[in-house]
């Protein structure tokens, strides 16, 4: 019985995650006024793109096929390790928020180096602006779950989450509230959702993350664009469990209250993308910039509590 | 109730990052007034529900004074000095924010040596000597006459906080001369950034070092 509720969360995890990009997308186009796609879309793309032959140039090397799925293997890793509406995790170890971050660099560099084994300008680009991101982004949030270790006393991510309850926002809301705050602007840089990159234009010189995958297509694309909804999964289930620290005795009523506060997440996201305007791209390390001030304050209260 | 206080106490900082890195007087002289009326708010949420009426009073004198007398000063003497350009900052915004955090840190190492009697709320010490700091900062980092004025009520709101360790409830008395004397600086500050714009077409302090006849020309414009 202890192995089979992780389970099923972890594949619910995984089943679960195109949809998010889907209600993004549905808010997106609420405030345009238009219908948009279907929720659904992001599976219809990827069982369309599973089922076509991919297409390799001639000077890419076998790192350019082994980067999307050593990606998507990362995050399908790092995605065991996330506890699902604060309930333990498939895999849980004393420390494992670290591997967890060593998983998304790990993601993060697949791509990266498939991106330049294209030989392509634009790729090296996009994979040079990825990492000078990356370089704002990793100790914002490490510093924010190092943090969330303090506040706990715990280090394991199932742990941290598991502890977190009501009583902790009632003693401690001004560092979880600015952890909230620092975890988001990270899931909207890491995702390259609107203040940060834009994930709808097709423009080489202002993309970031869309323009590292051009030259992938079929499955490599897919197992891309799946990674992609995997890590949105990813930062906003830490967020949901944060805000989120109630545990009833029902396991439904758990995970139901979970999802809920998952799509809360993502029609935040859509409605920041509505209603804000992309950063200039040298504008950019300054928001990351802020989550980590947001991080290190976090930590210096809890320190001196 | 001090869960709020301390919610207070990271707003305040917060709009301290703000204020090191805006960037448009407008906006200064609006984090300035919104800093004021959170510090305004403080005694009556550190007081933990039984407030007396002076209390309530003082608050109000405060927030009104802070939130709606200061702004429109200043922004009288924005629009009749002219001053409506930005106000960059001479560092860049890294520097900005990482001067705050340190000047945080070493806010609450200093807060944490300081003999100050307990007081309900955490790092109220830290909050108000980083609010000083940032005071300092952003009279030596902008180069708008008005600016200065805005580091000084930075300054005056750092050390209300200050007062708020020591004490829950001020003397009435010394608060009320000390917010008296921030009326009457930032009122004659007023006059003379008044005086300054329309004696120099500007009130850029880099520009007032250099007093030579020979850019008078410049200026005459």
């Amino acid at each position: 019985m202890e192995i089979v509720k992780p389970f099923c969360q972890y594949l619910a995890a995984m089943t679960l995650a195109p949809l998010l990009p889907g209600i993004v997308n549905r808010v997106k186009a609420f405030f345009a006024g238009r219908r948009g796609q279907p929720v659904l879309q992001l599976y219809f793309d990827l069982y369309k793109l599973l089922n076509k032959t991919p297409v390799y140039s001639r000077t890419a090397t076998w790192v350019f096929r082994a980067g999307p799925v050593a990606g998507v293997s990362a995050l399908v890793m790092a995605l065991l390790l996330l506890p699902f509406a604060g309930r333990p995790s498939f895999l849980s170890f004393e420390g494992d928020f670290i591997f967890l971050i060593y998983l998304l660099g790990l993601a993060r560099f697949a791509t990266v180096l498939a991106a330049l084994d294209t030989g392509s300008a634009f790729e090296g680009m996009g994979a040079s602006r990825e990492m000078q991101f990356a370089v704002f982004a990793e100790p914002a949030f490490f510093l924010g779950l190092a943090a969330l270790v303090r506040v706990s006393g715990q280090t394991s991510l199932a742990g941290i989450f598991g502890a977190l309850t009501p009583e902790t926002w009632r003693q401690a809301a001004p560092v979880l509230a600015l952890l909230t705050a620092s975890f988001f602007i990270v899931l909207l840089a890491e995702n390259s959702r609107v203040p940060a990159d834009d994930p709808n234009t097709h423009l080489e010189l202002t993309m970031i993350h869309e323009v590292m995958v051009l030259d992938h297509s079929g499955p490599d694309l897919a197992y891309i664009l799946y990674g992609a909804a995997l890590k949105l999964w990813l930062f906003a289930a830490l967020i949901a469990c944060m805000v989120l620290p109630r545990h009833s005795g029902s396991w439904a009523a758990d995970a139901g209250l979970f999802l809920l506060v998952m799509a809360g997440v993502a029609a935040a996201v859509g409605i920041v993308e509505s209603v804000m305007a992309r950063l200039r791209l040298t504008k950019v390390p300054y928001m990351l910039i802020t989550a980590f001030a947001f991080s290190a304050l976090a930590l210096i209260f809890q320190m001196g509590r | 109730m001090h869960t709020f206080a301390e919610l207070m106490i990271v707003l305040i900082i917060l709009l301290d990052m703000a204020l090191a890195v805006t960037g448009s007087l407008s906006s200064c002289i609006r984090l300035v007034a919104a800093q004021g009326v959170v510090a305004g708010l403080l005694p009556l949420l550190a007081a933990g529900g039984a407030t007396h009426t002076r209390a309530l009073v003082f608050a109000a004198v405060i927030i009104t004074l802070k939130g709606v007398v200061f702004p429109w000063l200043l922004l009288r003497a924005r629009d009749r000095s002219g001053a409506r350009k930005d106000v960059e900052p001479l560092i860049s915004y890294p520097a900005s924010i990482l001067l705050c955090l340190g000047a945080f840190i070493a806010s609450s190492w200093l807060g944490s040596r300081l003999p100050l009697p307990e007081s309900g709320v955490a790092w109220t010490v830290p909050a108000s000597l980083a609010t000083i700091f940032t005071g300092f900062l952003l009279i030596t980092t902008r180069s708008k006459a008005i600016t200065q004025v805005l580091g000084y009520l930075v300054i005056e709101n750092g050390i209300y906080i200050f007062g708020l360790a020591l004490f829950v409830e001020q003397p009435m008395l010394v608060e009320l001369a000390i917010l008296l004397d921030v009326f009457v600086a930032v009122f004659v500050m007023g006059i003379a950034i008044f005086h300054i714009s329309r004696e120099f077409d500007h009130i850029d302090t880099a520009e007032l070092s250099e007093l030579n006849d020979w850019r008078r020309g410049e200026y005459g414009k």
